[in-house]
């Protein structure tokens, strides 16, 4: 009976399984980017700048990510910015984890040594190069833990866009669920799904900072 | 060729440099000594720049340094520096800490810049650990290796910051082997060291300071054999003792 259930059921879940990837890969890469120009807001020696940057992650930190989500898809359109609920998800997902992931980048530029910074600006670079050539590749070596698992909390919070009508996997199942009544069934095929994706993810970040971790900062 | 003249230096309300002059001709070797915190290294690291001073001018071939200028990048190029705990860069080989200057900041032709940064190793007798990452190397290979990326800027004066302090004793001497050639091919060098036999054979000139001026300055053996200010008796005194004891 469950298996048979199963069999029915995951063609659906597993299309829901992509879309949580998309939602995921996508949030990912706009709240890096985000993040990193906020970090190097964050530690500017401009005040204001700095400043402004705190400022902005601490509002993004201090609401839910639900509200994002809803202010986004729901009252911007009254502003005229008509999203599609994927667009919205993605964007409300990696606006909202922006300020973690400026939290993860700020936290390893400012782990690199006086002296590194120093070494470089004493060859004659600029600051620019000096971020680029020697404080950034250094602080993404020390951000690496965070960072990964910053992806896998990002995973498991896809689902949050359900809430704003992407059919990711937790909607699937919702509706799934809804027309069937299998509720267990369901719902254990979807927690074994995450798990699928996000536990193959872990090990490889542990890898990945295995390998980084041996010559990682002076 | 570097020039000093009259600079004073505050942090807050405590003084550092109090009034320094200095001349430093090219193919000299000037050594800084004196006991800590009595403003070397903060003088060493105010003539590229790495430092602002109050008042007073640092000149490098007549060219005023200020770290707040945008030429500060262009004399910073010319005027190298090595530090007391090296400061290589921890994600790349040596080699490629060596050929990093000349690539991104004198942007010369990589492949002419690797055939340089290989001969530098050479020179200072690390050719089998161009490929080493820095957290390979001992202390002493490492500071050579400081040493060459000085060098591969191909400047007109080193500046060294204690370069031998954070060294285990055995490997003091392959560092300052090193230095002792650049000398006597003729590098511009300042050194701020607690070496003294270094200082001796080695420096044109040695400079005492305390408290934040230079007290007494000369040729290395009349500063060192027979100082004249009892700050540097005293200093010197000490140091023998320190020695003396460690040798017992």
């Amino acid at each position: 009976m469950f298996f048979q259930n199963a069999l029915d059921f995951l063609p659906i879940l597993l299309k829901g399984a992509a879309v949580t990837l998309q939602v995921t890969a996508g949030s990912f890469v706009l709240s890096s980017l985000i993040g990193l120009v906020l970090a190097l807001m964050m530690v500017s020696k401009v005040r204001a700048i700095a400043l402004f940057a705190i400022s902005v992650v601490n509002v993004i930190r201090g609401l839910p990510i639900i509200v994002q989500l809803f202010y986004i898809y729901f009252v911007l359109p009254e502003f005229g910015i008509q999203l599609t609920a994927m667009q919205a998800g993605i964007i409300g997902l990696g606006i909202a984890y922006s300020a973690y992931q400026a939290e993860n980048f700020r936290a390893g530029i400012q782990a690199i040594q006086q002296g590194q910074i120093e070494a470089a600006e004493s060859l004659g670079m600029r600051g620019a190069m000096v971020m680029r050539r020697v404080v950034l590749p250094q602080a993404f070596r020390i951000a690496l833990p965070p960072y990964g698992n910053t992806l896998v909390m990002m995973l498991k919070d896809s689902s949050l866009v359900s809430t704003i009508t992407v059919a990711e996997m937790t909607r699937a199942g919702q509706l799934i669920a809804s027309s069937t009544f299998e509720n267990m069934t369901v719902y254990t095929l979807v927690a074994l799904l995450y798990l699928a994706m996000s536990l193959p993810l872990s090990f490889a970040l542990r890898r990945l900072e295995a390998r980084f971790s041996t010559r990682r900062t002076s | 060729m570097i020039e000093i003249k009259g600079i004073h230096k505050r942090y807050g309300n405590v003084p550092v440099l109090e009034g320094i002059d200095l001349q430093v001709k090219s193919g000299e070797v000037v050594c800084l000594i004196g006991p800590s915190g009595s403003g070397k290294s903060t003088l060493l690291r105010c003539i590229n720049g790495l430092e602002s001073y109050d008042q007073g001018d640092v000149l490098i071939s007549n060219e005023r340094v200020d770290r707040n200028a945008r030429s500060i990048h262009d004399i910073r190029s010319r005027v190298a520096m090595v530090f007391q705990r090296f400061n290589l860069f921890p994600h790349r080989t040596a080699l490629e800490n060596v050929m990093e200057g000349p690539i991104y900041v004198k942007k010369e032709n990589p492949q002419a810049a690797r055939r340089n940064a290989e001969a530098l190793m050479e020179k200072v007798g690390l050719s089998r650990r161009m490929n080493a990452y820095p957290d390979e190397l001992s202390g002493g290979q490492q500071q050579r290796v400081a040493i060459a990326r000085a060098l591969a800027m191909n400047p007109q004066a080193i500046l060294f910051d204690e370069p031998t302090s954070a060294l285990d004793p055995e490997l003091v001497g392959e560092v300052l082997a090193v230095m002792r050639n650049l000398a006597n091919e003729g590098m511009t060098m300042i050194v701020v060291t607690h070496e003294m036999a270094f200082a001796r054979d080695v420096a044109d000139k040695v400079c005492f300071l305390h408290s934040g001026k230079i007290v007494e300055s000369g040729p290395a053996g009349e500063v060192l054999s027979t100082p004249t200010h009892p700050r540097t008796q005293d200093f010197l005194r000490r140091l023998l003792n320190h020695s003396a004891e460690v040798q017992a």
